[in-house]
């Protein structure tokens, strides 16, 4: 963390603290053992008469989130070099504090530290939505802080539920509140299900808690879209694998009919409206809530495709999706307005850089095979059409709209005529090239040798599912 | 007892220091005085000390849990009178009275939180409120604050008669003034209905003190017409002894009939949420919406009252801890800004976070925390609150509660809205009095370490 520092070398602070933090997160990555313990675990005692404790860890599912987040970070923080910003120092600093929110949430293994780093991740945020947001904000981001909120206290309400059914002396560890959950009875663990469910499916979000994401995603400034639509938004999806499924199990076997058809309703009506938005940021918006509501039908298949597909995605839709902001803002600061997709075109005859870095997160982002989105997809797919034929091919229908609504962006904003906005465009800068870097080389690495990432992942996430499913059947023989 | 004792005896010297030439010492005077009180109580802590030998009576009783209380009660009152300086001096014509005034009346709500006797508790009560009639109506030439004045004394003069009746009625029902000796006769097979009356009325008068409702309707225009430093003393002062007073009467006194009055307790928590939150979200000043959340916190306190279960003491301890350090913050911001600029609406924070960085940041922090949010005192002290309602089984006054904190976002957020988001028209920086600034910097300080640190304090305990 970063506290403001003098205005002009506070981005380079903070980008070296984000690139500081990558290095330290690349050694764990390359030290991680593939199977399925937690490690590098780290315990403190915080409140030990309640039972609290500053608990954290990662297992192959964290690691590959702690992953994404610190590689993400300079790539962020680059992109908004460019761009003027006022209070300078105190928007890197709020950036980097998000970060350990962030990070904070995907290592507890604690279910109010959980709960602390998810609220302490939502404050940097709105405060960077609103401070430097554009002209709407203040009605937008009010209805995002309290939505978000509406749900996390609903979780709180579960998660303090399952804290004081843990035994005699209440314990807010992980594995005793999985214990916890499981030996309710079906009434109390569809409310914790519910609580629990509320909070996630608002921040993915899910359809139909969704109401919030595009006008936030828009009217925030592209690092805070970035940081909301790359990172934030595998809060809620972590959640689901970590908080949700092994903790309730009845409840999940309960509602997953349910979600699985909201979730799959989420992906059409979010490519349909994807693919009638003219405005460019937008319109990546909602292919972010698309995307979202795939991996949401993956992850309650309970099949291990499914889940490891939803993990992977996860990782690739980062990239791609920050990626994509990154070539939206750019487009949008060098023509200096918010434009309609038909007033652009013709930019790859004056950047042929961009061209190629836009076009390869594109590729990536519509599941093309040998790119990053094309494992997740491909594995989460299957994991829905196992679960139920008719709905994976319903789900399936998202490549496909994808393609449309993705491709058609390229082709109106980059081929064609140049038209009067799009005359004078300038060509990449080093830091804006510089942020693309890393992106596009991890949609080609990822997409070519999957097995690096997805090996890391498959012991915890098979252990993680072999759990639930046992806890599934073990909950279904119980009396309610 | 050492601390009543001394801060009376402080209070008096404060009146006669005003009798003096040189105004600049009133504040230090009174300053230093209520720290020694406060060392003093602390010295209580674990051995208290009987300053009245053989007159003790034992109608007061001081344990670790009065101690901590009356600290946090201390504390405002500390906080307050650093606040004051330039606005006591400047614009009084009698200034020692208004400090002696704050000292005198904390002796009071001491007294509210250590009694073990009904008529202590209505001296104590007494004690309190009639400066704070007095305080509210400081402002001579205010209309608003003669208003705030009256109001508030005839609506507590009300309160006081209920209060006094209920002590008659349960005196006649038990034949004991005393907490022990109601707690005797309440554990007997029968109640008379003159005792369920007696405690009905004492709630009724205790309940108009900490503005719950429906008994909340003195509170928005007691706060936005007295000073705002007053205002401050009366929501946090007034609260945490009433709410301790309130929690002493139903756990000692009247522990054993717990069902007859919980039910009726818990369906005015439910009110006095709704009221508080609902009717905040369309207040245009931010003194006024700071009464209606205050009401809202008064709903939350009860809900730890009608929890009554060993963890229900400390949660009360806690929150109002928590409260005051955020109430106190905002009301300091609020008091700053007003001093610059002689209104109240929301409009003199506009462009504050550009001008007062400081100033914004902690208010900022001051809503966070009474609004709830991780890293402040104010979510540990909810969250205490919360698990001591799941502990007696009030699972659905949490429901009712979550949802109140949800809506309760929307008015606290204005705050920040206003200080970081719009625009200022005049770009001049307001000036922070020192005494203000050491307050703003303890209470940021003091909502942080809560916030990440609650061990500190419930290992205490």
């Amino acid at each position: 963390m970063v506290l403001a520092f003098k205005s002009d070398i506070a981005k380079y602070v903070a980008l070296a603290a984000a690139v500081a933090e990558l290095a330290v997160v690349l050694v764990a990555f390359s030290g991680f053992a593939t199977n399925a313990d937690v490690q590098y675990a780290f315990s403190m005692p915080w409140m030990p008469e309640w039972g609290i404790s500053f608990s954290l860890g990662m297992d192959g599912i964290s690691m590959m989130l702690v992953f994404l987040a610190a590689i993400l970070m300079p790539s962020i923080i680059l992109s908004a070099f460019n761009n003027e910003k006022k209070f300078p120092a105190v928007f890197y600093a709020l950036m980097l504090l998000m970060q350990s929110g962030l990070m904070g949430v995907f290592l507890a293994q604690d279910g109010f530290l959980f709960y602390f780093f998810w609220e302490i991740a939502l404050i940097p945020i709105y405060f960077l939505a609103s401070i430097w947001g554009s002209e709407r904000k203040i009605p937008v981001t009010t209805k995002f802080f309290i939505y978000t909120i509406f749900g996390s206290l609903f979780m709180l309400l579960s998660i303090l539920y399952l804290y004081l059914h843990t035994g005699d002396t209440p314990s807010a560890a992980i594995s005793d509140l999985y214990r916890a959950g499981r030996s309710l009875g079906h009434l109390e663990q569809t409310y914790v299900f519910l609580g629990l469910f509320a909070a996630f499916a608002i921040k993915m979000p899910l359809f139909p808690f969704h109401t919030w994401q595009p006008d936030t995603y828009t009217e925030a400034p592209t690092p805070a879209t970035m940081l909301l639509s790359g990172i934030m938004l595998k809060m809620g999806v972590y959640g689901l694998i970590r908080w949700l499924l092994p903790v309730v199990p009845w409840a999940v076997n309960e509602w997953t009919p349910i979600i699985i058809v909201l979730s799959v309703i989420g992906i059409i009506y979010g490519s349909i409206i994807a693919i009638r938005q003219r405005d460019i940021k937008r319109l990546v918006a909602y292919s972010s809530f698309a995307h979202v509501g795939l991996m949401g039908a993956a992850i309650f298949s309970l099949e291990i495709e499914g889940l490891q597909g939803a993990i992977i995605q996860m990782v690739a839709h980062g990239i791609n999706v920050v990626g994509l902001f990154h070539a939206v803002q750019i487009i949008r600061t060098r023509v200096g307005r918010t434009l309609d997709i038909s007033d652009l075109g013709g930019i790859t005859q004056s950047s042929p850089s961009l061209t190629v870095y836009f076009m390869l997160v594109l590729l990536g982002s519509v599941a093309l095979p040998l790119t990053n989105g094309f494992p997740g997809e491909f594995l989460m797919l299957k994991g829905v059409f196992m679960y139920n034929p008719i709905l994976g091919v319903v789900a399936g229908l998202t490549i496909i709209l994808g393609a449309v609504y993705m491709l058609r962006l390229f082709q109106s904003t980059m081929f064609g005529p140049k038209t009067e906005a799009t005359q004078n465009f300038a060509k990449l800068t080093f830091s804006e090239g510089m942020a693309f870097f890393p992106l596009a080389s991890l949609v080609l690495l990822m997409g070519f040798f999957p097995n690096i990432f997805l090996s890391i992942t498959e012991p915890a996430a098979k252990a993680l599912l072999t759990d639930v499913v046992s806890a599934v059947s073990n909950s279904l023989t119980l009396k309610p | 007892m050492l601390s009543i004792v001394l801060l009376s005896f402080f209070g008096i010297v404060n009146l006669f220091l005003g009798f003096q030439k040189n105004k600049n010492i009133l504040l230090p005077a009174a300053f230093i005085f209520t720290l020694i009180v406060f060392a003093a109580n602390l010295v209580d802590f674990n051995q208290p000390i009987d300053v009245f030998g053989e007159f003790n009576t034992g109608m007061l009783t001081i344990d670790k849990i009065t101690v901590g209380f009356t600290a946090i009660i201390l504390v405002a009152n500390l906080l307050v009178i650093l606040l004051a300086d330039k606005y006591i001096l400047g614009k009084q014509s009698q200034p020692a009275e208004y400090f002696s005034i704050l000292m005198l009346s904390t002796v009071g709500a001491i007294m509210m939180v250590s009694y073990d006797h009904l008529l202590i508790l209505f001296l104590g009560v007494e004690t309190l409120s009639i400066p704070m009639y007095v305080l509210a109506g400081a402002e001579k030439r205010n209309l608003r604050s003669n208003e705030a004045a009256l109001k508030y004394f005839l609506m507590g003069a009300f309160a006081t008669g209920f209060l006094l009746f209920g002590v008659a009625l349960v005196y006649g029902a038990t034949g004991a003034f005393s907490l022990a000796g109601i707690k005797e006769a309440c554990s007997a097979a029968e109640q008379s209905p003159l005792l369920i009356l007696g405690l009905g009325f004492l709630l009724v008068g205790m309940l108009f003190k900490v503005s719950a409702a429906p008994f909340h309707f003195w509170t928005p225009d007691v706060y936005q017409g007295a000073p705002t430093l007053f205002t401050a003393f009366m929501s946090t002062v007034v609260k945490t002894a009433g709410f301790a007073a309130i929690y002493r009467l139903l756990s000692s006194g009247f522990g054993p009939i717990v069902p007859t009055w919980s039910i009726a307790l818990a369906v005015i928590a439910v009110v006095t949420l709704l009221i508080g939150n609902l009717i905040a979200i369309t207040q245009t000043s931010f003194k006024r919406t700071m009464a209606y959340s205050s009401i809202s916190h008064a709903g939350y306190m009860l809900i730890a009252i009608v929890a009554m279960n060993g963890f229900s003491q400390e949660a009360i301890l806690y929150y109002s801890a928590a409260y005051t350090f955020a109430t106190i913050a905002a009301f300091a911001v609020q008091h700053v800004v007003e001093q610059h600029h002689e209104r109240d609406d929301f409009e003199i924070f506009h462009g504050v976070g550009k001008t007062n960085p400081f100033l914004a940041l902690v208010g900022t922090v001051a809503m966070l925390s009474l609004a709830g949010i991780p890293l402040t005192g104010g979510f540990i002290g909810k969250l205490m609150v919360f698990t001591s309602a799941y502990q007696s089984g009030f699972g659905w006054l949490l429901i009712v509660a979550v949802l109140m904190s949800t809506v309760s976002m929307y008015y606290y957020l204005r705050l920040p809205i206003a200080m970081l988001l719009k625009k200022t028209v005049t770009e001049e920086k307001i000036s922070v009095s020192p005494g203000a600034s050491i307050v703003l910097w303890i209470c940021l300080i003091g909502t942080v370490v809560l916030g990440l640190f609650p061990n500190l304090f419930t290992s205490l305990f």
